[in-house]
C-alpha cells in the first residue's frame, strides 16, 4: 500500500468517525424522558424558550459535551498507556489513579465534607487523591536515574490495592446511606450539574488532545519498548515521565467529574485498532473521537432504559463493551 | 587503516555480579568485526556498554576519535544501528517499522514522512529482499524474515556501525547463509563498519574479517580468524577439544567438533 493511500484511509476513517459522532450527538439531542424529534429541534433552538429548550441546552447538551471530553480522554489515555507498557490488558485505572480518587471522595462522603463544605468538594478531594497517587507512583517508580516501564506498572497496580483496600475499611466502618453514596459516586455518571467543572474538563481534554498529539511519531517508536526507542534516538524515559503526567492529570480530572467509567479505555482502542490500524498518528484521533461516541451512547442507554430513573453509566460501558469486544475479536478470527 | 569504534580500558557491568575488566580493542572501519566467546564471557555485556544500555565504569568509547559519553541519542542514531537478537515482536506493518529507521532524522512536528525517508525505506527494503512483504505485520513472518526486516531498518538509519546481537541464532543454515552474505555485501559495498556477536565458530571464520574473543569478562586474544580460531584458545577458552583445519576453498579455519567416543579410540586424531 502506498503512502498516499494510506494516508488517504485515515481522511476517511476520521470523515466518518465525525459524521457518527455528529449522528450521537443529534440521537442523544432527541432521545430521554421527554423526547424531541429532530425536525423540532432547530425551531426550539431558535425559540430559546420553553420547556424542550431548556432541557436540551441546560441538560442534555452539556452532558454531551461531558460525554465527549469524558470518553475521548478515557479511551485516548488507554490507548497511548498500552503502547508504552506493550501491555494490551493496560487502562487508564491501571496505574491506581481511579484508587487515589475513590479513596479521597470517600474520605469526603465519611467526614461529612461536602455537606459541610459545598458539593464542590466532591471532585476536588477525589482529584487530590488522584494527585496524591500520581505524585507517590511518580516517585516510587521514576524518582531516581534508572528506570522501568515494568516496575511503574507493578507499583501502580499496588497503589491500587492498596487506595482500594483503604476504601474498604472506610466503608466498613461507615453508616449505610454513606457507603450508597461512596458506591453511586463509584459507579459514575455523566450527570453533573456544574457547568465550570464540564468547561474544565472539555477544555483540558482537548489541550490534552494536542499535547499527546505531538508525542505521536515517539509513541510509534516507543512501541518496540523503550530500549530500542533510545536506539533509535529517543529519549525514552523523559517522553514516557512526561505523557504518564499529562494523562494522569487528566484521568484524575475524569474521575473526579464522573466516577469511574470503566471498559472505555480498555475496549475502545483495541476496536480502533482493528479498524484504524495502530499507527498513533491515526490512533490517537480515532480513538479520542470512538471513545467520545462510545460513551454518549452508552449514556443516552443509560438515562432511557429505566426512565425516568437512571442506570450507572458503567454498568452499560461493560455490559455493551464487553459484549462488542468479544464480537469484534470472534469476527477477527473468523475472517 | 582507520578504526571505527575504540575501546579503552573499558570496565562496565551489573550492580550485583558481572563485570568486564579492562577491555581494549578497536573495530576497524569498513569491515566485520565478530566478538566470539562461551556464555558467560562478557559477549553481551560488552555489546550493552556500546550501545549506550550500560553505563560504563570507567575507560573511554569513541566513534571515530568522539567520545561517545558526549554524543546525544540522536548523534549515536545516525552513526550506529543496533539489531537486536530478538525482533520486536510488534503489530506493525514492515513498512511502518522499516520507516521507524527515520525516526533520528525527523524535525520537531514533522507528521509525515518525507518523500526521501520513503525512497531510502523503500532502497534499503529491495537491497534486503523484504519488499515483497512490505505490508504484513513484522510478528507474522519468519524469524529469518524478521531479521531481515529488522537489519532493513537499522540500515535506513544510515549508520557507518551496524552492531548485530547473534544476526543468525535461530536460524537454518539457508537464513544464516543469507543474513550472513548480506552483510558482507552490505560492508564492502556501503563502507558499513560491522561488529556482530557470533557463536558459530565456522560462521565467524567464514564471515569475518577480524575476531575477538571473550573469557571470563576479558579479552582472550583479537586478530583475524587464522590467529583467534587455533585449537589452543578454542580449548583454554571453551575448554573443549576441537579438531582445527583449513576449510579448502576459503582457506580460513574450519572447526569440527568430534564426539568423545572418537577421542578415546583415535587419539592419533589430535
Amino acid at each position: 500500500m502506498s503512502m498516499k493511500k494510506k494516508h488517504l484511509q485515515w481522511l476517511i476513517t476520521i470523515i466518518v468517525l465525525i459524521l457518527l459522532l455528529g449522528a450521537s450527538i443529534l440521537l442523544s439531542l432527541s432521545i430521554g424522558e421527554i423526547p424531541i424529534k429532530l425536525t423540532d429541534m432547530l425551531s426550539i433552538l431558535h425559540s430559546k424558550t420553553g420547556m424542550e429548550y431548556s432541557v436540551l441546552a441546560n441538560i442534555r447538551f452539556p452532558r454531551i459535551l461531558l460525554a465527549i471530553a469524558v470518553g475521548g480522554t478515557l479511551s485516548m489515555t488507554g490507548a497511548v498507556l498500552q503502547g508504552i507498557y506493550r501491555n494490551p490488558l493496560v487502562e487508564p485505572y491501571t496505574l491506581g489513579i481511579s484508587g487515589g480518587a475513590a479513596l479521597g471522595v470517600s474520605i469526603c462522603i465519611v467526614m461529612q465534607l461536602h455537606v459541610l463544605g459545598g458539593a464542590y468538594l466532591l471532585p476536588l478531594s477525589g482529584f487530590i487523591g488522584a494527585l496524591i497517587t500520581i505524585f507517590v507512583v511518580y516517585f516510587l517508580s521514576m524518582g531516581k536515574g534508572t528506570f522501568s516501564v515494568n516496575k511503574m506498572l507493578l507499583m501502580g497496580v499496588m497503589i491500587s490495592f492498596i487506595a482500594s483496600s483503604a476504601m474498604m475499611f472506610l466503608m466498613s466502618i461507615s453508616k449505610a446511606e454513606e457507603v450508597h453514596s461512596i458506591i453511586f459516586w463509584i459507579m459514575g455518571s455523566l450527570d453533573e450539574s456544574n457547568n465550570s467543572l464540564i468547561n474544565l474538563m472539555l477544555y483540558s481534554s482537548i489541550a490534552g488532545f494536542v499535547i499527546t498529539y505531538l508525542f505521536a511519531h515517539q509513541l510509534n517508536t516507543l512501541r518496540l519498548g523503550e530500549q530500542k526507542a533510545r536506539h533509535l534516538g529517543l529519549n525514552s524515559g523523559l517522553t514516557i515521565r512526561i505523557l504518564f503526567i499529562v494523562l494522569s492529570l487528566l484521568t484524575g480530572l475524569c474521575v473526579s467529574v464522573a466516577g469511574i467509567i470503566g471498559f472505555v479505555g480498555l475496549i475502545i482502542p483495541h476496536l480502533i485498532k482493528q479498524i484504524a490500524g495502530s499507527d498513533y498518528r491515526i490512533l490517537l484521533p480515532s480513538s479520542f473521537l470512538g471513545g467520545s461516541i462510545f460513551i454518549m451512547l452508552c449514556d443516552t442507554v443509560a438515562r432511557t432504559v429505566i426512565s425516568p430513573n437512571e442506570l450507572p453509566i458503567g454498568v452499560i460501558t461493560g455490559i455493551i463493551g464487553g459484549f462488542m469486544f468479544i464480537v469484534v475479536l470472534k469476527i477477527k478470527k473468523t475472517s | 587503516m582507520l578504526d571505527y569504534v575504540s575501546l579503552q580500558n573499558v570496565s562496565c557491568g551489573y550492580s550485583s555480579g558481572f563485570h568486564l575488566k579492562d577491555i581494549s580493542f578497536a573495530v576497524p572501519q569498513g569491515k566485520i568485526t565478530g566478538i566470539v566467546g562461551p556464555n558467560g564471557s562478557g559477549k553481551s555485556t560488552l555489546f550493552k556498554g556500546i550501545c549506550g544500555d550500560l553505563q560504563l565504569d570507567s575507560g573511554i568509547i569513541t566513534l571515530q576519535g568522539q567520545n561517545i559519553t558526549h554524543l546525544s541519542l540522536k548523534q549515536k542514531a545516525v552513526r550506529m544501528a543496533i539489531v537486536s537478537q530478538f525482533v520486536d515482536n510488534c503489530d506493525m506493518t514492515v513498512q511502518e517499522y522499516v520507516l521507524l529507521g527515520r525516526m533520528p532524522y525527523r524535525k520537531h512536528f514533522q507528521l509525515f514522512e518525507s518523500e526521501a525517508d520513503i525512497a531510502i525505506s523503500e532502497k534499503f527494503m529491495q537491497l534486503t529482499n523484504v519488499s515483497a512483504f512490505k505490508d504484513k505485520t513484522v510478528h507474522t513472518l519468519s524469524g529469518g524474515e524478521q531479521q531481515l526486516v529488522s537489519i532493513a531498518r537499522a540500515l535506513t538509519q544510515q549508520p557507518q556501525l551496524l552492531l548485530l546481537d547473534e544476526p543468525t541464532a535461530y536460524l537454518d543454515i539457508s537464513h544464516q547463509v543469507q543474513i550472513l552474505n548480506l552483510i558482507q555485501k552490505l560492508s564492502h559495498d556501503l563502507q558499513l563498519t560491522v561488529l556482530l556477536i557470533i557463536h558459530d565458530l565456522n560462521l565467524a571464520s567464514e564471515f569475518c574479517d577480524n575476531l575477538v574473543m571473550m573469557n571470563n569478562g576479558t579479552i582472550h586474544i583479537t586478530g583475524n580468524p587464522e590467529e583467534v580460531l587455533t585449537y589452543k584458545n578454542i580449548e583454554e577458552v571453551y575448554k573443549t577439544e576441537v579438531l582445527t583445519q583449513q576449510n579448502p576453498i576459503s582457506k580460513k579455519p574450519a572447526v569440527f567438533l568430534v564426539s568423545n567416543k572418537y577421542w578415546k579410540t583415535q587419539n592419533s586424531i589430535v
